[in-house]
């Protein structure tokens, strides 16, 4: 498709922008009929509900999707659970087709065929993988019997969660913004993350052709004049170090004029067991991350 | 000598080999590359795929003042693999979605540039990659992602001649850069992911004309075979696409191959699947076999032996050596293809044991399940296409390394052409503790490590080694480094804003030394403010 922009030869150019201009005159019905049935063909999935391409969008799936997504669609730590009918990106066909072929700017979601994982889908291959996806879709999937009102009072009260995480711009900034992780996490991941946050930590910033996300890792740095921080990393190389203290002030270090810089995968955040937060309350919070996560503008 | 004479006498000793600055590249100058250590005249470098520059004007005690030189810009996505060519003054490189260019090695201004018509149904792997040229004569040549070859006029970027290698649709591809040897251009074919048969190409560069075709999956009556359950052969993978060496002594050239298609799952194609992932030694005029070493037998990690193999020499023991994708390093006597030793270079759980001839061999219950099952390395291996390099100063070889374990499943598959064909799928697995990678320094006389470089991240940059005692490498973070040979201190790093998916390249004009590497979108140049 985008072949024909790529004419930035400076040798080939003429010549071959001149066969073009000839061929799409001759072409133009064709070509027209074409675009026509291609857009048409990314609207609708023309092997919606035939199990044996649903198969083979599954193996499209487990070569290219689940990576990020896991076996089954269920979600992983890194993509949204799939069995969810409500996607977070539109849950039309037209909608998925989309968030596969485009990916979703701003997200770890790449465009198809950009990953270092998988080969990349042809428009017939991605259509597979939306067949597949329909097919272990759950009805009510992630939905959790808990009381979304309770889990707001929560997020915002004795619990402390919005200490350090923000929803639709109330909270801290030193953890998780959560207003779409109800719909870009499992619920599974959602309760681990609560009951067991140093098994997994969370992801942030997504560098463009960065193989690996930065996680929400702990850091302890002391300076040459012997000012002490804690707080998270935000980014890091070998050289540099970027971080938050816990008083959310930021700050930017060169790891060689550190008097001491050290690091732990033991998250910042206190582990909530069911003494500190029961079953119930813990499903209402997570209700209340779901709900939140599909309300136009986040939390009203 | 000091560092700037040294260079004198190299440009003069270039003067004195050759009938003008300008001349042509000849197979001659190709085989006596180390004559010019201006110019890079291949995509390692040398023939002995050492990735090592003589130029020492950049040095251990001036390294801290690199600057960056100029900037060139293909303002194409994806990642940018390729290594530069330069010859008297003018870089020749490739960029992502097939472009090809010239440009002014003093000012990074372009000369000419190409760029190949590619349909919109190509089937490359990962990403609209391409790792460079190979040069001869007035033709520059470089291989597509529709699987053809081409070779393009030096001074005008012109399309003297292009062919057809194999039809692109079945999912073959070509992203190394080729290889010249004598009046032939060698290449191998990409395409391991869509069950194709592999092989290695040989076209005369005048006339485009394919002299010879080695299958990397014998056909029914030729040796190795019977390692093929079935057809499978057919589809049986093994491509070769990293650039190969070439032992003029001997007249060999050494390719190495990539996994057995589907890459993870070997139910329906039982035995050894010759000559995936192997080392071949082959005769440049004819494509015959003289022999090979597999280093994965039946393979089904997607270990592939896609790396630059090296030859060393240490005192008459002719040698090749290879980090390999499987975490082991090996050293191999190159006239007999006899393996000496293998020792890991890197954390792996897919052998605890080895063969009678000290090859290392699967261990049981190291195949993916349906369900799972971890092994490092992982399908990215303990490292991958990024060049390693040989510093005959330090003798020591250095290489990126990736410590990643994944969790490897496996599914039945119908073979579709054109379709990718893996058999499985693969995930990063929950360690508690994240993946990282590191610059190995290992001694090829024993294998042990010397000293290493902790990365922040795995990453896919190769490694430059220099006269002035110094290793060049990248990271995924996006920084630039230069560490000493002999103890990996850094010297110097820049940040180039995106990660390093390249292995970096040293040239000189007018008398001054330049590094340069591919990062993001752009090439970058550094030198001596």
């Amino acid at each position: 498709m985008d072949t024909i922009q790529r004419g930035s030869s400076s040798k080939s150019r003429g010549p071959r922008f001149k066969s073009l201009r000839r061929a799409t005159l001759v072409a133009f019905p064709l070509v027209l009929a074409a675009i026509c049935s291609t857009a048409h063909g990314q609207e609708k999935n023309p092997f919606a509900g035939d199990p044996k391409e649903a198969k083979l969008g599954e193996f499209q799936f487990r070569a290219n999707c689940a990576f990020c997504h896991g076996l089954g669609a269920k979600g992983g730590g890194r993509g949204p659970d799939l069995t969810r009918a409500q996607k977070k990106h539109g849950s039309a066909d037209a909608d998925l087709f989309r968030t596969i072929n485009d990916g979703v700017p701003g997200t770890a979601m790449p465009q198809n065929g950009a990953t270092q994982q998988g080969v990349g889908m042809t428009p017939d291959e991605i259509w597979q993988v939306i067949t597949y996806i329909r097919s272990v879709e759950v009805k009510n999937a992630g939905a959790i019997a808990g009381n979304p009102a309770h889990g707001k009072e929560l997020f915002y009260g004795s619990p402390g969660c919005s200490t350090c995480h923000m929803i639709a711009g109330k909270g801290g900034r030193l953890a998780p913004e959560l207003t779409t992780a109800g719909a870009a996490r499992s619920v599974d991941y959602l309760k681990e993350s609560v009951r067991q946050p140093n098994k997994r930590l969370a992801e942030g910033i997504s560098e463009a052709m960065k193989e690996f996300s930065q996680e929400y890792e702990t850091v302890s740095v002391v300076t040459q004049d012997g000012k002490a921080f804690q707080g998270v990393v935000l980014n890091e190389d070998s050289f540099t170090v970027q971080m938050m203290d816990v008083r959310e002030q930021l700050h930017s270090f060169d790891k060689s004029q550190l008097k001491s810089f050290q690091k732990t995968r033991t998250s910042l955040m206190p582990v909530y067991d069911t003494e500190t937060l029961s079953e119930k309350d813990l499903d209402d919070l997570v209700s209340y991350l779901l709900k939140v996560s599909t309300e136009p503008g986040g939390a009203k | 000598m000091k560092p700037l004479a040294r260079i004198a006498k190299a440009a003069f000793l270039s003067l004195l080999f050759l009938p003008a600055v300008s001349a042509q590249v000849t197979s001659t100058r190709l085989l006596e590359s180390s004559k010019e250590p201006q110019n890079w005249l291949m995509y390692s470098g040398d023939y002995a795929g050492r990735r090592y520059s003589a130029l020492d004007q950049i040095t251990t005690a001036n390294a801290q003042t690199l600057v960056p030189k100029w900037a060139y810009q293909t303002m194409a996505g994806g990642k940018f693999e390729a290594t530069p060519l330069v010859v008297d003054g003018i870089l020749y490189a490739t960029g992502q979605d097939n472009r090809v260019f010239a440009l002014d090695a003093r000012t990074g201004r372009p000369i000419w540039q190409y760029q190949h018509a590619l349909p919109g149904d190509i089937r490359p792997c990962c990403g609209k990659v391409n790792r460079g040229l190979a040069i001869l004569g007035d033709k520059v040549f470089v291989g597509t992602l529709d699987a053809h070859v081409l070779a393009l006029d030096t001074k005008t970027g012109n399309v003297i001649w292009d062919v057809s290698a194999v039809d692109y649709r079945k999912g073959y591809s070509f992203t190394l850069a080729p290889l010249v040897i004598k009046n032939l251009v060698l290449l191998g074919v990409s395409g391991g992911e869509y069950g194709i048969r592999g092989f290695i190409d040989a076209y005369d560069t005048n006339t485009g004309e394919r002299k010879w075709r080695f299958y990397t999956t014998p056909g029914p009556g030729e040796p190795g075979h019977e390692t093929w359950e079935g057809d499978s052969w057919k589809i049986g993978g093994a491509p070769a696409w990293i650039t190969g060496v070439f032992d003029p002594v001997t007249n060999t050239t050494y390719w190495t191959t990539g996994n057995p298609s589907p890459s993870n799952r070997g139910e329906g194609r039982a035995g050894d699947n010759l000559y995936s992932n192997s080392l071949l030694a082959l005769d440049p005029d004819t494509g015959k076999l003289k022999w090979y070493y597999q280093f994965t037998k039946h393979d089904e990690h997607d270990y592939d032996a896609t790396q630059v193999p090296v030859m060393v020499d240490q005192g008459d023991r002719h040698l090749i050596v290879q980090a390999n994708r499987n975490g082991f390093f090996y050293v191999i006597d190159r006239e007999t293809g006899k393996l000496i030793f293998a020792n890991p270079y890197a954390q792996q759980t897919w052998s605890e044991a080895k063969d009678s001839s000290g090859s290392p061999v699967a261990r049981k219950g190291s195949s993916p399940t349906p369900e799972g099952n971890r092994t490092c390395p992982g399908a990215a291996g303990a490292t991958n296409w990024m060049s390693p390099t040989y510093d005959p100063q330090s003798g020591l070889f250095y290489v990126t390394a990736r410590e990643q374990c994944d969790v490897f499943s496996t599914a039945p598959q119908p073979y579709d052409a054109g379709h990718a064909y893996y058999g499985s799928a693969y995930f990063p697995n929950d360690d508690a503790q994240p993946f990282w990678g590191a610059l190995r320094a290992i001694d090829p006389a024993d294998g042990k490590l010397k000293w290493e470089f902790k990365h922040t991240s795995p990453t896919w940059a190769g490694v430059l080694s220099t006269a002035g005692g110094i290793v060049f490498t990248g990271d995924a973070e996006g920084n630039f480094i230069a560490l000493e040979a002999t103890s990996g201190k850094v010297l110097w790093h820049f940040q180039c804003g995106a990660s390093v998916y390249s292995s970096p390249m040293s040239f000189a004009v007018n008398g001054k030394q330049y590094v340069a590497v591919a990062a993001g979108s752009a090439l970058f140049t550094f030198g001596l403010p």
